[in-house]
């Protein structure tokens, strides 16, 4: 089920913990098993379930508590938007709301194409840089006024 | 730079170059000194954690506890393994200090964690890294494999028979994870769910081990502490208040983004550091330390220093440090609403008050708003918010229900209109006007 | 300690809670998620309490107590909090108690009549959760009744020793579920309905079927294994609608197995058997009882008295009750006839006339906490013994060293110590080398045949818990009795015990074990194997199936089909004495008649019939006794199942006496294992007694799936076959077409077939050779 190559990084988190603690290593392995399929499917999250040896409800209810794991394929680019209190403030909502326009769907929709699923997301620990979005989990967009975000779509192909 | 401004800096100071996250940058500040000092004299743990005591370094994480204090609850002699843990899940909205510590100044974190095992015996740790912040992540580790190979992390430090190692863990998006022991059990791979205390982390923590956790502020303040000498640190703030802190600064400003004072700085002050109100507007009010502190209006705000007392007389905390300014486009029952919607969507679905009241809290806000408040409302909020305080396992509960009942206190009246007349105090489109969020040309 | 709760005094020792000392006081306080045998989650908050000088609430369940602490369970802080939690888990719990099948049972019906609020002061709209499909026994239909309070999670992970419930997802969208639309396999699980406190995890075959008020509760215990756990079997206008534990910290504590508890649908079956039959032209037909018993008296006399005594032999269940297995063995010695035996599956008696006493567990179940070490010897340990590997699971879970010398087989979801697997014939070698381990770690010399014998690094670990442990037990399992070299396994288990100083037993194959030994219902002549070996012209049957219930069901039919005469005193109609039986006389099952059963411990458990016979079907020992008077037979003058069970057991005595496991056994030498593959036969767990195969709910479970011919990989490659082909297994003249099951716990060499299914009924020895080849 996973790859090789993701094997050899989850042993490497499995290397952080004691021995006897390998579970630890549980929400690294799912990242690292999103990363390769883009979202968690049950088969992905029983087979990582069982390269830790725990029990695979146990791993899906880690799956399922955790905001950024995908239990749903999405758009290729998953775009979150904070609207939280201090980025609402400096435009989150407003950003958003021109995102919507912009792509023509709502908060979890994704657009017809398949490119990209919007997410309101919760306060992501940038509220100076607001209005801020996370593309993929991983790359963070600062001061997104429309002009950036035109930008930041028009790179999103 | 993110560090905009500075009185006194510390945590701040030298970090304009744009590899001040590199090792030999840091050592270039003297970074490590603090470390290899304790080593080379072989410094005995409790003359270490009297210097912290002395500092009255206090929690920069939320709580504000006494650094030194927490530090000597660690059975020290306990034979087993014991961990120093790290909390840099940093979700209190309005906070973003940690991230800018980790990207300007990780060894900075690094050595103070290593500083506090030595101090409490631990030989491993582990900093928990807000999930969203990814490139953070990444740079914590590369940092901690610089340290690794300069020989201040790993086995026998400096020769001095000590061993540490670190380890960076990171989260996927749970406010929840920042609460200490929800964090616990997140390293230990299960839901980020609140231990009920007692048995605090002292005696029983990460896999059940005598445990530490501090905020990543707390910990980088530490080699500055040792640097300059307990006493030194406790003048730069005020008695009872040692030190500088970060402060977050955002909403309504010039120029949000993180600012180091020494703690008992005129609020006033350091309103003018971020460049004063935006568009010279009024300042309305104010949440001085995150999001679970309550709100403050406007003239009891001005008339604060930022330190835990002052604020904390001012009916609030200072908290986390982060500071939302609100201006007159503000519209409260707005705020609220969408500060409810954070704890609902946050709760971590274990105890009932929480689970429950949360959703009934936002859930009436959310009436409120979209005009279909009852007269009665306001009071179900307060008995609501009385239900949850202080009957939950963790300290969300009253994170959720703090800004409820400081936002109806204080602005009591604005709920009352938007309940009457079905519709909003301050117009929409003035409320837009104040965010800044350009859309000409939409 | 000193704690004051509401004005009285407790003394508690360091470390209890509030709670703890409340039930020591007999104080009740408000509670959900709080279970004394589940871990403390302190999650519903119903239990808050107010403690002098707190300036919260604090849960009693979780809060330690400290001393000379002042508790207020009913102060005005205390019960606005308790009001407060109520409201709020009200406000998602649909308020549909007439249709709920908790209605009347619910914890938190009750407790909502005594806390809730009038109306409810919250208007939005309930949660919705959707129901889940988890198997045939528990049902999540209504999952928005559930209360988050994870007890049923924790049972999982706690008790059962396996995680098959979570809760997903988080805020009030929190919801309790399998994994992805699994069932719920643990043998266990029923626990977990009567955990819930409300009635959100509810019983599948009860559901609808009763309100608990129409109800009425009677004692009983089960017929199922060895540990006769305590029932509270449920009534409605004569027919039993439902089996709940009855709390017993001695013997089943407050839980039951799935067994215990869903078997009673047998009881309600079509297949009851409730008048007597008799074989008339080839076919059963009905007839009255004295038509039956004189036909009965009549056959018996003329056979013994034609071709003597010994032409006749007696089976009986060892799930029988004590009255019927002293009845049997009575009327059979009377009829001349020394072939009597409950030891079904038994193939090895070669520690008859060798034993010292009564063959038992060597201690007793609640001793089991307090061991340092155990060893279980050849035993499928949690299928075989769901309550008793629950004790070992939570032993092994502190302290105590659990280890296992096993044929393979399901993980018993132990924290293990050591474990061994072995094919069954290499299981006595592989406790000698255990036996020799403890003698070198004692510098005692070996005893004599031990030479060759070669302790590994598992052997020596296993040795040294039993020795370093002040308390160490041996167990030895079912398929240690059902080996071939069960004699010699009991010597060498015998000689461990004392040179590590550990007890030694057996955890018993059925109900009734120990007391069949009790009861004397035990061969002078032939044994349970011999019986059928040597076959004989009539047949005496208490409730044995012998094609499922048998060592060799092979040998047993033919001998049966042969026989002149069959007859069998069973409860149900079906099966193969359609095939076999010449008579059938309806015996009632547990819970329509009176008797005792002698669990594993040597306690004995009488019980009364808590409904009346079915039909004609009368109680077991009742219909013996008749008989033995139209027998004209010396001592069946009993009145009552009393007088029965007093002329075994001295009436009052709560464990029988002259319990030994001792055996006098000649030296040991170790046998050559045999050429080709062997059989390693397991019982299924719901195919284990008459009960439960014929109990609708668990035969629909997986652990009630057909059987397989389960082998290695390597196994299957040798033999060309690939996981799921067809394949012929063959022993003696009868063969099986089974699928062929890759399994890494079957042990190299052997292939694992199990018994007591009709589909290998053809097949003979549970441990013998046998040939595979692809189908
Ligand atoms: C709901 C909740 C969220 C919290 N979030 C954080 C956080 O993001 N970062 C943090 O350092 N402390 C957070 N805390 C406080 C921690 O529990 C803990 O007190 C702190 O990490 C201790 O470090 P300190 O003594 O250095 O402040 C949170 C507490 C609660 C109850
Ligand atoms: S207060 Fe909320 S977040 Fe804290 S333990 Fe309870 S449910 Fe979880
Ligand atoms: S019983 Fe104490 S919190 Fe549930």
């Amino acid at each position: 089920m996973l790859t090789p190559e993701s094997l050899k990084k989850i042993d490497r988190e499995i290397a952080k913990y004691p021995v006897d603690q390998k579970r630890s290593a549980i929400m690294a392995a799912l990242a690292i098993a999103q990363d390769e399929q883009g979202w968690l499917s049950s088969e992905a999250i029983e087979s990582v379930a069982n390269y830790l040896g725990m029990a695979p409800v146990a791993a899906y209810e880690v799956a399922s508590f955790y905001n950024m794991y995908n239990l749903k394929p999405l758009g290729k680019y998953k775009l979150s938007v904070c609207t939280n209190l201090p980025c609402m403030l400096s435009g989150g909502v407003d950003a958003g709301e021109y995102l919507k326009k912009k792509l023509g769907i709502g908060y979890n929709e994704t657009t017809p194409d398949g490119l990209i699923t919007l997410k309101e997301g919760e306060c992501m620990g940038a509220c100076g840089d607001a209005p801020v979005m996370i593309v993929n989990n991983r790359r963070m967009c600062s001061w997104m006024q429309p002009e950036q975000i035109d930008q930041l779509l028009a790179e999103l192909k | 730079m993110a560090i905009l401004g500075a009185i006194n800096p510390m945590l701040s100071l030298g970090l304009d170059g744009d590899k001040a996250w590199r090792l030999a940058d840091y050592v270039k500040r003297g970074g490590y000194s603090a470390l290899r000092r304790i080593l080379e004299e072989k410094q005995p743990q409790g003359s270490v954690i009297n210097e912290v005591k002395k500092s009255v370094l206090r929690g920069r994480g939320g709580a504000g506890f006494p650094t030194g204090l927490k530090w000597s609850f660690m059975p020290r002699s306990f034979p087993g393994d014991k961990y120093v843990v790290c909390n840099s899940d940093e979700g209190e909205p309005g906070t973003f200090k940690d991230r800018d510590i980790l990207r300007y100044n990780p060894h900075s974190v690094i050595e103070g964690m290593a500083i506090a095992a030595y101090a409490m015996g631990a030989a491993c740790g582990y900093n928990y890294i807000h999930g969203e912040v990814w490139e953070i992540y990444e740079r914590f580790e590369e940092a901690l494999d610089e340290a690794r190979a300069a020989g201040f992390l790993g086995s026998d430090l400096l020769g001095s028979g000590f061993n540490f190692e670190l380890f960076a863990h990171h989260g996927y998006g749970a406010y929840i994870c920042g609460e200490e022991t929800a964090l616990l059990e997140s390293i230990e791979g299960k839901k980020g769910q609140p231990r009920f205390k007692p048995p605090f982390p002292a005696s029983f923590g990460l896999y059940g081990k005598p445990t530490t956790i501090n905020n990543t502020e707390t910990f980088a303040s530490i080699p500055y502490i040792i640097n300059l000498g307990g006493e030194t640190y406790l003048e730069a703030g005020k008695a009872n208040n040692g030190g500088t802190k970060l402060f977050s600064i955002s909403g309504h400003v010039e120029r949000p983004g993180n600012y180091e004072i020494p703690l008992g700085t005129p609020f006033a002050t350091l309103l003018e550091m971020a460049g004063g109100m935006r568009g010279g507007r009024q300042l309305k009010a104010c949440i001085p330390g995150g999001s679970s502190a309550p709100v403050v209006p406007a003239e009891a705000m001005m008339a604060c220093t930022m330190d835990y007392d002052s604020i904390s007389k001012a009916g609030s905390m200072l908290g986390s440090g982060a500071v939302i300014v609100m201006d007159e486009t503000t519209c409260m029952v707005r705020a609220l609403e969408r500060l409810s919607f954070f704890y609902y969507e946050e709760s971590c679905g274990q105890c009932t008050p929480c689970r429950e009241g949360t959703g009934w809290l936002y859930q009436v806000v959310h009436r409120i708003e979209n005009g279909q408040g009852r007269a009665d409302d306001l009071e179900l909020l307060a008995c609501v918010t009385t239900n949850i305080m202080g009957r939950t396992i963790c300290a969300l509960g009253d994170a959720a229900s703090m800004p409820v009942q400081s936002f109806i206190k204080h602005f009591h009246d604005e709920f009352a209109y938007h309940i009457e007349h079905k519709k909003c105090l301050v117009p929409v489109d003035v409320q837009r006007a104040g965010s800044g969020f350009f859309t000409a040309r939409v | 300690m000193e704690i004051e709760i509401d004005g009285k005094i407790a003394q508690v020792p360091d470390g209890s809670t509030i709670m703890d000392a409340a039930q020591q006081l007999g104080a009740y306080i408000p509670h959900f998620c709080y279970h004394k045998k589940l871990s403390i989650a302190a999650n519903c908050r119903m239990c808050l309490v107010q403690v002098e000088k707190a300036p919260k609430p604090l849960p009693a369940c979780a809060t330690p107590v400290t001393n000379g602490m002042k508790v207020f369970t009913h102060s005005e802080l205390a019960i606005k909090a308790q009001k407060g939690v109520m409201e709020f888990l009200l406000i998602n719990h649909p308020l549909d108690c007439p249709i709920c099948d908790q209605g009347g049972e619910c914890q938190l019906q009750d407790l909502a009549v005594g806390y809730g609020g009038s109306s409810s002061r919250f208007q939005e709209g309930k949660r919705v959760v959707f129901h889940k499909d988890v198997g045939p026994l528990i049902s999540m239909q209504e999952m928005a009744r559930c209360i988050h309070c994870t007890r049923c999670v924790r049972f999982g992970q706690e008790i059962a020793g396996v995680m098959e419930l979570g809760m997903a997802n988080r805020t009030m969208h929190a919801e309790i579920m399998t994994f992805v639309g699994r069932s719920i396999d643990s043998e266990l699980s029923g626990n977990m309905i009567d955990l819930c406190p409300v009635g959100a995890l509810t019983s599948k075959p009860f559901r609808y079927s009763a309100r608990s008020w129409e109800l009425s509760r009677r004692k009983s215990v089960s017929p199922h294994d060895s540990v006769g756990a305590n029932l509270t079997v449920q009534i409605k206008n004569n027919v039993v609608m439902r089996v709940l534990p009855r709390e017993n910290e001695d013997v089943n504590e407050c839980w039951i197995s799935d067994k215990d508890r869903f078997s009673y649908e047998a009881l309600n079956s079509p297949a009851r058997l409730t008048r007597p039959m008799i074989r008339v032209d080839g076919a059963l037909r009905e007839v009255a009882w004295n038509v039956a018993l004189d036909y009965v008296t009549h056959a018996l006399k003329d056979i013994t008295g034609g071709k003597g005594g010994e032409s006749l032999a007696a089976l009986a269940s060892p799930h029988a009750t004590l009255e019927e297995l002293h009845l049997l063995q009575k009327l059979t010695r009377g009829l001349g006839s020394g072939s009597v035996d409950f030891r079904l599956r038994r193939r090895d008696f070669s520690t008859d006339g060798k034993r010292v006493g009564t063959p038992w567990l060597g201690r007793r179940f609640s001793e089991i906490k307090d061991l340092d070490a155990a060893l279980v010897i050849g035993s499928f340990l949690r299928k075989d013994h769901p309550l008793f590997a629950q004790r070992l699971r939570q032993l092994g879970k502190q302290w105590g060293k659990v280890s296992l010398l096993s044929l393979g087989g399901d993980d018993p979801l132990i924290n293990l110590h050591a474990q061994v697997a072995v094919s069954p014939a290499e299981l006595p070698l592989a406790l000698a080398a255990v036996v020799k381990a403890a003698a070198q770690l004692k510098n005692e010399p070996p005893p004599a045949g031990f030479e060759a014998v070669e302790p590994c690094a598992s052997s020596q670990a296993i040795a040294r818990s039993l020795l370093d442990g002040e308390q160490s037990a041996i167990f030895l399992g079912n398929a240690a009795e059902q080996h071939p070299q069960a004699g010699q396994l009991h010597a060498l288990a015998a000689e461990l015990a004392k040179l590590t100083g550990a007890t030694c037993g057996f955890i018993g194959e059925a109900a009734n074990s120990v007391g069949g030994y009790v009861a004397k219902a035990l061969p002078g002549a032939l044994n349970a194997y011999e019986m059928f070996a040597q076959p004989r012209q009539a047949y005496v049957l208490l409730g044995v199936e012998p094609e499922l219930d048998c060592h060799n069901p092979q040998q047993a039919l033919a001998a049966l089909k042969a026989a002149a005469l069959v007859v069998m005193l069973t409860p149900f109609s079906d099966g193969g004495a359609v095939d076999y039986a010449d008579v059938l006389l309806p015996i009632t099952p547990f819970t329509e008649t009176s008797g005792t059963l002698v669990n594993a411990e040597g306690r004995v458990q009488s019980f009364n019939g808590v409904v009346r016979p079915l039909g004609d079907a009368r109680p077991g020992w009742k219909v013996l006794r008749v008989l033995g008077n139209l027998l004209a037979l010396p001592g069946f003058e009993q009145d009552s199942s009393e007088q029965v069970r007093d002329e075994v057991i001295a009436a009052g005595e709560g464990f029988v006496s002259g319990l030994d496991n001792g055996v006098s056994a000649g030296p040991w030498s170790p046998s050559a294992a045999p050429a080709g593959l062997q059989r390693v036969a397991d019982v299924p767990i719901y195919a284990a007694d008459l009960l439960v195969r014929r109990a609708a709910a668990l035969q629909k479970t997986h652990d009630a799936a057909a059987p397989s011919a389960r082998m290695s990989a390597a196994t299957m490659a040798k033999l060309a076959v690939s996981d799921g082909a067809p394949v012929r297994v063959r022993q003696g003249e009868g063969e099986a077409l089974l699928p062929a099951r890759a399994d890494e716990t079957v042990p190299p060499g052997c292939v694992r077939v199990a018994a007591a299914h009709l589909s290998t009924a053809a097949l003979g020895d549970m441990f013998g050779a046998i040939n595979v080849e692809r189908a």
